[in-house]
């Protein structure tokens, strides 16, 4: 594997072959000595233009627990603030001969475009509203630690899918596993075009038909920052698309909650469900990084230099 | 000035419907003859006496081809494109007359910016230059610029291109006084609002890739503005670049009813749709947008039934470093001078779809119906500029070897068959193909 930039070119066993290798990794988090030598010597750059916490420190402990040397970067204070193109930063930093360049951008198709002009392999932690691929593994990887299979699978996906680069790699990864995705909400968050991304894929502007029977309910943070404009009228979002008890009797009865964090409080979710017991919100963080070790071992031991 | 014969050509003039393998003898810039069997020889009667000869055989004579939407950078962005090295990618394109947009820096707005145009592409320019000029001061949307001055000095047309004006009041006003200096009004029709922050066109490419939608609605709803306007107005009305079905569909049915309304549309426009894009590659991002192909096959459509007037290249050079970035920060626009004919001839004759006879209409009489400009065709008297081109050959564009200062071109590498062979203006050969 030459980089990860998105779940949409991965073949399903390549998918298959990380999911099970993040398994192998899952005890690895609780051992007392955290430290594997697979990737000893390799050294891997996390270059974060967007802010993020929880990714980023995923992939460094990721990096870590392999017994690679990692450093990250965030945009504010480095190079990029003083008008550095995208180009000349990424050029600058392949020239220091990292083994693989790990890189979140707020611009979809920044890894796409940097891996067509840059040698080193580029893991892509999320990409404007196009892809966020180590999400979705670990999405699967938690599904399948409480189910034996993603077919058939109906999972609903809630909230601003349009500008939801997890809600794309999520429905990219489980469309090829043969699970059914109803994509839901506001008519302005989710465009018709979806249902032709991937077979399997419904839309729906109501909640409740989303959830009705659902094995899996993802729901997706309001993204306030990538709204431009009032999408939906202000004020209303909870109520009609907000994730509440009663929406959880709707569903199976064994129905798992997730969300890819941060959670806004109240505004996507309330409080009671994203801490109830059908929650697996802090599972998928955990697994973040077993499957971003799962990635970086791939990604790092398929490079030339090895 | 020295005689040229053209020879054994055959002659493609639709103001007159010639079509039949013809010589043509050049005398001081403008045609002397058409006629069979002109020779160079000094034998008495013959005024082609020593005169130059090129060997058109296999080959076919038009009347010089006219771009009526480029974009020559100069003054302001001569990195980009200037007025000679613009001139240059006409002349290598078959382009013997180009229209260059006013949105340079300063803008051409007034009388000074567009008489500097013209006397720079007087000294630089290897093809004729004809000058459009804004509607709007700065092209910001507030005040009407000097049109009346600026006709006088010398453009064809008024346009803000890229700023359309938004204030339907204004583009009124604008198309009153237009029709008061007997010039149309081209618009770059997108309302900027449905448009804003958009991409690439809004459907299944932009969902996948994640980048923001530009709705062919956006296109259609100033094109109807703009036609309802022109209804009230009397004004000539001219949609630059169309590109969206139901553009096309409004423009036809305006048409029929006889407004003074009329359209062009890009190579890329009818080459390639959203399903041809390489994702996040900024040498497919243009507006408007490359469209879905529906839209295409309206397009094509319309350039087969009449409803499109002219194939226009929208030439839009940026530097190399403007379009190596993040695909939202790019700048809209490819280079398109010297892949048009190719494109035109792959995509439209080749496949059946028009006669060349049509094509050279679509890059002459039209342009010039649409413009008024004076005589095109070939007319004894009438200056010598001719494009000639053949449908056989078979080249590899080389966009490095541009003769456009900027590289940003969606067809490098495509392999063409047929193109342009030489491009004469004013009797002289200003480009002859590189064997």
């Amino acid at each position: 594997m030459a980089g990860l930039l998105g779940i949409e070119p991965l073949e399903r066993t390549t998918i298959e072959a990380i999911l099970d290798r993040a398994k192998h990794f899952q005890p690895e988090q609780n051992a007392n000595f955290k430290r594997l030598d697979l990737l000893r010597g390799r050294m891997i750059v996390n270059l974060f233009f967007e802010a993020s916490t929880r990714t980023r420190t995923s992939f460094e402990i990721a990096a870590k627990r392999l017994g690679a040397d990692a450093i990250s970067i965030s945009a504010s204070g480095s190079s990029v603030s003083k008008g550095e193109s995208l180009v000349d930063t990424l050029n600058t930093l392949g020239a220091m001969r990292p083994d693989a360049i790990v890189m979140r951008h707020a611009a979809s198709g920044a890894p796409d475009f940097l891996a067509r002009h840059l040698p080193t392999p580029i893991i892509n932690a999320g990409d404007g509203t196009h892809e966020h691929p180590t999400q979705a593994l670990l999405d699967a990887r938690t599904i399948l630690d409480r189910r034996p299979t993603l077919e058939g699978l109906r999972v609903a996906i809630i909230g601003d899918i349009a500008h939801s680069r997890v809600a794309r790699s999520n429905l990219y990864l489980l469309s090829k596993f043969g699970a059914r995705v109803v994509l839901c909400g506001p008519a302005s968050l989710l465009p018709a075009e979806l249902a032709q991304l991937a077979p399997g894929v419904e839309l729906t502007n109501h909640m409740r038909e989303a959830i009705r029977e659902a094995d899996v309910i993802m729901m997706l943070r309001v993204q306030l920052e990538r709204l431009h404009e009032p999408a939906f009228p202000a004020g209303e979002y909870f109520h009609f698309y907000g994730l509440r008890r009663e929406h959880i009797g709707l569903a199976k009865p064994d129905v798992i909650v997730m969300h890819p964090g941060p959670i806004n409080r109240g505004r996507e979710i309330s409080s009671e469900v994203a801490d109830s017991q059908r929650s697996v919100i802090l599972n998928q963080v955990e697994n973040g990084i077993a499957v971003r070790m799962a990635v970086l071992e791939r990604v790092l031991n398929a490079s030339p230099e090895n | 000035m020295g005689k040229l014969i053209i020879k054994n050509g055959r002659v493609l003039d639709p103001v007159r419907g010639l079509d039949a393998v013809r010589d043509i003898a050049i005398q001081d810039g403008r045609i002397a003859r058409i006629g069979e069997n002109i020779d160079s020889s000094g034998d008495a009667g013959n005024d082609a006496g020593g005169a130059e000869v090129f060997d058109a055989s296999g080959m076919y004579v038009a009347p010089g081809f006219i771009d009526m939407h480029v974009h020559l950078r100069e003054p302001g962005f001569e990195y980009a494109e200037t007025i000679e090295s613009g001139s240059r990618a006409a002349a290598a394109g078959g382009f013997t007359t180009i229209c260059c947009m006013p949105n340079t820096q300063p803008i051409n707005d007034n009388a000074t910016v567009t008489s500097y145009i013209i006397e720079r592409a007087h000294r630089h320019a290897v093809v004729n230059v004809r000058p459009i000029g804004a509607i709007t001061k700065g092209s910001a949307g507030e005040e009407l610029a000097a049109i009346g001055s600026m006709v006088q000095a010398g453009v064809v047309a008024i346009s803000d291109d890229g700023r359309p004006v938004m204030n339907a009041r204004l583009m009124r006003r604008a198309m009153e006084t237009a029709r008061s200096f007997g010039i149309p009004v081209i618009d770059h029709c997108e309302d900027l609002n449905l448009s804003a922050g958009g991409d690439i066109h809004e459907g299944i490419a932009s969902v996948r890739l994640g980048l923001r939608g530009i709705p062919g609605a956006s296109e259609d709803v100033m094109v109807a503005r703009d036609i309802l306007l022109a209804e009230l107005t009397g004004a000539r009305f001219h949609v630059a670049h169309i590109s969206a079905r139901r553009s096309v569909e409004m423009v036809a049915f305006a048409k029929a009813r006889g407004l003074a309304v009329t359209c062009e549309t890009t190579p890329h426009h009818f080459a390639l749709s959203d399903d041809d894009l390489i994702p996040y590659d900024s040498n497919f991002k243009m507006k408007p947008p490359l469209r879905t192909a529906c839209d295409t096959g309206a397009v094509m459509q319309g350039i087969v039934n009449g409803t499109v007037s002219a194939i226009a290249t929208d030439h839009a050079p940026h530097a190399g470093s403007e379009k190596m970035q993040e695909f939202e920060k790019c700048p809209f626009g490819i280079i398109g001078l010297e892949t048009a004919i190719g494109l035109t001839l792959e995509k439209l004759v080749h496949t059946g779809k028009i006669t060349l006879m049509k094509m050279v209409e679509l890059f002459t009489t039209g342009p010039a119906g649409v413009l008024s400009l004076d005589a095109v065709g070939m007319e004894t008297g009438t200056a010598a500029d001719l494009t000639i081109f053949d449908t056989h050959r078979r080249w590899i564009y080389d966009v490095n070897k541009s003769a456009s200062k900027s590289r940003n071109s969606p067809f490098d590498g495509h392999e063409f068959r047929g193109g342009p062979v030489a491009t004469v203006v004013a009797g002289n050969i200003v480009w002859k193909v590189d064997w």
